[in-house]
């Protein structure tokens, strides 16, 4: 588990953030995406997945959460 | 035009590839790269952050060196001690040139090195006892200082000395923050790991210290990030902004307070100029207090116009009236200098191996100038920096992450550059190949380059450096006849 963090681009897209290592990448996909339900596998544009428990969407980016690595794109 | 084809820098690499043994030069190969201005990603193209190849010499830094030196040393009102043996911070101290207003020793304390001189002695019993002793002392010896940081060297990781205890006991004792730093020089491969340490000891030592406190603030208050003052930037960016309206409510780091670092949660709008020391607490504002936060670059007229726009669009018309009224005023004068340099400058062929955020951002200012980059390169960027270079560079061109003193030699020799920038550990080698060199780190004892009044000091320093008479005297004067007569003879 690691923490990440999630915020909004100026185009509006999502941009996921792994302090840890300083790994920066747009999000391509996000498996829930309704106000009761966000959260689930994460698709990033490395290649790379990652998985969040669903929350209630949040009412304001970026924030913080939990995230377990599914697939390991960055090397 | 690149100065080489694509194909050409391709097989320039490759041939300068060939003298390591075979595993350094799988490594070394994934550190290089001629541009394609087409990606999106650098991803693919090159590999940053990463340890130095072990036998290459590497200009990099250590994390010591990236949190005292760059982001926690030029608070003036903040004593930094450096923690440890004695010569990591007197080799360190005021190199950069970090400008600040106060009286050095009695309110500022840039310049000075406070070190707590490990001896054996301390290496073998610890250095705890003596610790708590340097913060008494300094608060008797220097009472006008607002805070105290710890700065790990790298013993204070080996030995295991608990500085997070010893620090807050002083702090309750003194009544002022005292802040642990865990930035020991072996932590990491550059230091950029410094950096980020040194964010995040800010993040939760000082940064909320005021919340909650009532503070005045108006809609246009925002803050500078990531300018260390160098030769005084961060005053010739201020002035600009301050003209167009808003209220810098601090400065990080250059000429910075503690105060102002506390008042920061307050502003509306974070503008970071180096990205890579700062990003990491404009993240945590972001998330924190709701602070938006934007990069921006105000090296030569064509970004600083920009800039000041975009920074505009964060606010209502009255700050958009007011960066075209910026725009406007100083327009005549950029013009002046660039038909004064330019016919001097046009067409001159440039190659930069630098830090954190000139690389990039000084592109534009040599573009205006007629100058060309055909060769960039960072020290201890990561992959985002990549990103965001590979559109500011020419197609074609070279990029070089952690270059090694052989590469980068043997690229200057290929591609014949009229201008170096690069660092002081370069300045001397590339001078006695007879190329003009400008340091640019700390500017070369010169600057400001930001902003408006930055722009003429950088046109009129590029100018002296590169029509420089000593040039044309590389070659003793018998040495010159002699070659003239063989030349005849011929
Ligand atoms: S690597 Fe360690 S010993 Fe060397 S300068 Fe950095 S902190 Fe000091």
């Amino acid at each position: 588990m690691a923490n990440i963090m999630i915020r909004q681009n100026a185009a509006g897209g999502l941009v996921f953030y792994l302090p840890k290592r300083d790994l920066e990448a747009a999000i391509e996909s996000i498996e829930f995406d309704t106000a009761e339900k966000w959260g689930g596998v994460l698709m990033l544009e490395n290649g790379g997945s990652y998985y969040v428990d669903p929350i209630a969407k949040p009412a304001r980016l970026p924030i913080s959460v939990r995230a377990r690595r599914l697939g390991a794109a960055e090397d | 035009m690149a100065a080489l084809t694509r194909e050409e820098s391709a097989a320039l690499i490759a041939e300068v590839l060939e003298v390591y043994p075979e595993k350094a030069k799988k490594d070394r190969a994934k550190h290089l790269m001629v541009n394609d201005t087409t990606l999106e990603s650098s991803k693919k193209c090159i590999t940053s952050n990463r340890k130095s190849l072990p036998g290459v010499m590497t200009m990099r830094g250590c994390a010591y060196a990236g949190s005292k030196g760059v982001v926690w040393g030029p608070i003036k009102d903040i004593i930094s001690i450096s923690h440890g043996p004695i010569g990591c911070g007197q080799y360190a101290r005021a190199g950069r040139r970090n400008y600040y207003v106060g009286t050095t020793g009695a309110d500022a304390f840039c310049e000075m090195n406070f070190t707590s001189d490990f001896q054996e002695r301390d290496i073998v019993f610890g250095g705890d006892k003596k610790l708590a002793k340097l913060i008494e002392e300094i608060e008797i010896l220097f009472p006008l200082n607002k805070g105290i940081s710890v700065q790990s060297e790298c013993p204070i990781g080996l030995i295991g000395d608990d500085i997070e205890a010893v620090s807050k006991k002083a702090a309750a004792q003194i009544g002022k923050p005292v802040v642990p730093v865990r930035c020991e020089g072996f932590r990491g491969v550059s230091q950029s790991l410094g950096h980020h340490i040194a964010n995040d000891s800010v993040r939760d030592w000082i940064l909320s210290n005021r919340d909650g406190q009532a503070f005045e603030t108006t809609p246009y208050d925002v803050a500078i990030l990531g300018d260390y003052n160098i030769g005084g930037d961060a005053w010739a960016s201020r002035i600009l902004l301050e003209e167009m309206g808003l209220r810098v409510v601090a400065q990080w780091s250059g000429d910075g307070t503690l105060a102002e670092m506390e008042n920061t949660p307050n502003v509306k709008l974070n503008l970071l100029h180096c990205y890579r020391s700062m990003n990491y607490i404009s993240r945590h504002m972001e998330e924190k207090y709701g602070i938006p936060w934007m990069e921006y670059n105000f090296f030569g007229p064509t970004k600083i116009k920009e800039s000041l726009r975009k920074i505009a669009s964060f606010f209502d018309d009255k700050i958009k009236a007011g960066a075209e009224a910026v725009i406007e005023k100083y327009t005549p004068m950029m013009d002046e200098v660039i038909a004064k340099y330019k016919p001097r400058l046009e067409g001159k062929k440039v190659m930069l191996y630098v830090g954190g955020l000139r690389p990039r951002h000084v592109v534009g200012a040599y573009e205006d100038l007629g100058m060309e980059v055909v060769g960039t390169g960072y020290e201890f960027a990561h992959n985002d920096d990549y990103d965001r270079t590979i559109k500011e560079m020419g197609d074609a061109t070279l990029i070089y992450d952690d270059v090694t003193g052989y590469e980068f030699e043997e690229f200057v020799k290929a591609c014949k550059p009229d201008l170096i920038g690069s660092g002081i550990k370069e300045k001397y080698v590339f001078h006695k190949m007879g190329i003009p060199f400008r340091q640019l780190h700390s500017w070369d004892y010169s600057g400001p380059y930001h902003g408006c009044d930055g722009f003429a000091i950088f046109a009129k320093d590029m100018d002296l450096t590169l029509n420089n008479p000593c040039w044309n005297m590389m070659k003793a004067p018998w040495d010159k006849a002699a070659v003239a007569a063989e030349q005849k003879a011929a």
